[in-house]
């Protein structure tokens, strides 16, 4: 009978946590979702069921357009986050692919320095990185959030990346370099191409975590024209004590949807970055 | 053939090169060494100039008193000294460790659960998978503002919902974020709501890589459920388990988004997290020396937990 699936074992063991699963990851969805879709009357209203929407209404989200530059945040953090994930890849193969296949002094000593520079929060810098910015009189400029955000992304690019261009084989470069090919030629044309999957996990990787950023661009970014979406509803859309809820979470529902997009065609590959380093190494 | 007067003006400097040259460079630049480091080059100096310059001046700050805008004055370790008399850090400390204890503990467990619920057959395990990590893809400040509204004492959800069972009367529910006890307890909770899905999943991929053979023979042998799980599952898991939760002990334990959006560190200091003391007392307050030395004051955990790594990894 062992390892039989009855019907009840079946509920006890599957269903029943998943479902308990499905309502703790989603509610908090739900409940910012069904906020944003109902008017303050019905917001505030004590004796209003909280989990129903009797008028759905999109006052809040026209409210959001009109009076707040929430449009310039999503493009400001779409900009910010294309532009420092492509850097990120960039550095981060430049970094990856000798390391990874080939042979130097001091290569061990510099995979080392990579890993450790992945585990150094930002909490740790972000004092003298406040200043630094400053005297560098890029205070107040995205350029500030381009630059500092790969710090944060390349590291991990780069690890990640050492992994997928280590399990192709030696021998493919070497007959690339025998048939008369510069080493630059089998690495561009030989052995990048056959890591799409790792850059399209890397890239991903970095694109969710730049548009997460929120320390650096708190930091930075204090004209409003020029703010990202996290530190502009947390800078304007919270004013004092004044809470307007159904504008806030229609804010917050709508900054989430870009990533979840993006998010929901490359699944397979944000998991297998997410894993990676865990799972392989 | 070209009669454009610049490239006929350049042609004779090109031929003036001597022919050996130009192929010995390339052959220079083939060597793997070179190669390598002149690849290296620029990422290298990169994170040296954005990463190493300000972690070294972050350690020269943490020596001078430097007001914002003001000359810097040297002070030995007299910031240090503030902090060790400061009874707001320690409570900050003594926050930090309870906070990412708590918070690992719950995620370990939970991922474990989640990771051996979803090792299953069933229909749709990819988008299962997919909306499940939800919580952990959508930018953190967004669904804590979410959870701030949950929390809310007057008409946030979970108040909405005692007062509709009528366990409690309108005004009269528990003040998720303003009494310190359940203000911490607020905290953990997101947290753990936030990297619940990490753990899951990625323990999940370490299952997916126990060949099912081993559970066939253990089954043979006449182990039950629980002891296939604490005598073949359970060890072979270890290595992911551990460097996940240590991931996890970095990232939780240097929290600063969370607890600066939820409570901003209130009330009265129940909820300061190192990060987000560092920060009060950097940026808020502007004394650029005593933030960095409350950052810097974080390090040790981080070589303890680095050192941790490192051995483990060596023994495997």
């Amino acid at each position: 009978m062992v390892g039989e699936l009855t019907w009840s074992r079946r509920l006890v063991g599957l269903w029943l946590p998943l479902t308990l699963l499905f309502v703790f990851a989603l509610f908090p969805f739900a409940w910012m979702a069904a906020t944003s879709l109902k008017a303050n009357a019905e917001l505030y209203d004590p004796t209003a069921n909280p989990l129903w929407i009797r008028h759905p209404s999109l006052v809040h989200y026209i409210d959001l357009f009109k009076e707040t530059n929430f449009v310039v945040w999503i493009g400001n953090t779409m900009l910010v986050a294309t532009v420092s994930t492509v850097i990120s890849l960039l550095l981060g193969v430049m970094l990856a692919y000798p390391l990874a296949r080939m042979r130097f002094p001091a290569a061990g000593l510099l995979a080392i320095t990579v890993a450790v520079t992945y585990l150094v929060p930002q909490t740790l810098l972000f004092v003298p990185m406040a200043d630094l910015i400053n005297r560098m009189k890029l205070g107040d400029t995205l350029t500030a959030v381009m630059l500092t955000y790969p710090t944060l992304l390349v590291p991990f690019c780069a690890w990640l990346l050492i992994g997928y261009f280590k399990t192709v084989p030696k021998e493919l470069e070497e007959a690339a370099l025998i048939d008369g090919a510069s080493r630059w030629r089998a690495m561009t044309r030989v052995i990048l191409p056959l890591c799409t999957p790792g850059f399209l996990s890397a890239g991903i990787f970095a694109f969710t975590l730049a548009q997460n950023e929120f320390l650096y661009a708190l930091l930075f970014l204090n004209t409003s024209t020029i703010r990202t979406v996290p530190v502009g509803v947390t800078g304007e859309l919270i004013r004092g004590d004044a809470f307007y809820w159904g504008q806030l979470m229609a804010a917050a529902f709508l900054g989430s949807l870009p990533v979840v997009l993006i998010y929901s065609f490359f699944v397979k590959y944000y998991v297998a970055g997410l894993t990676a380093g865990s799972v392989k190494g | 053939m070209s009669t454009n007067p610049v490239l006929e003006a350049a042609r004779p400097a090109t031929r003036a090169v001597p022919a050996g040259r130009p192929f010995r460079l390339r052959e220079w630049l083939e060597r793997e060494a070179v190669f390598s480091w002149l690849m290296l080059t620029p990422p290298l100096l990169f994170l040296l100039a954005f990463l190493g310059y300000p972690f070294c001046y972050g350690v020269y700050l943490s020596f001078v008193k430097r007001p914002v805008a003001q000359p810097a004055t040297f002070v030995g370790l007299g910031n240090f000294v503030n902090l060790w008399n400061d009874a707001i850090f320690w409570q900050a400390v003594w926050n930090t460790f309870r906070f990412t204890a708590a918070a690992t503990v719950l995620k370990l467990v939970g991922g474990l659960g989640m990771a051996l619920v979803m090792h299953q057959n069933f229909k749709l395990k990819g988008m299962t998978r997919a909306l499940l990590l939800l919580p952990f893809i959508v930018p953190t400040v967004l669904s804590t503002v979410a959870w701030q509204w949950i929390f809310d004492p007057g008409m946030g959800m979970f108040n909405r919902l005692l007062m509709f069972f009528d366990l409690v009367k309108q005004n009269q529910g528990p003040s998720w974020l303003g009494n310190p006890t359940l203000a911490m307890v607020s905290v953990i909770l997101v947290n753990t709501w936030r990297g619940l899905p990490f753990f899951g999943i990625t323990i999940l991929a370490g299952l997916q890589t126990i060949p099912d053979e081993l559970m066939e023979s253990a089954t043979i042998d006449g182990a039950g459920t629980w002891a296939r799980f604490r005598y073949v599952t359970l060890p072979l898991l270890m290595p992911v388990i551990f460097i996940v939760t240590t991931f996890s002990i970095i990232f939780t334990f240097f929290d600063f988004q969370l607890v600066y959006v939820l409570t901003g560190g209130g009330p009265a200091n129940a909820t300061h997290l190192m990060a987000t003391y560092a920060y009060s007392v950097g940026m808020s307050s502007g004394q650029l020396g005593m933030g960095s030395a409350a950052a810097l004051a974080m390090v040790p955990v981080l070589g303890v937990v680095l050192l941790m790594m490192s051995s483990y990894v060596r023994r495997a």
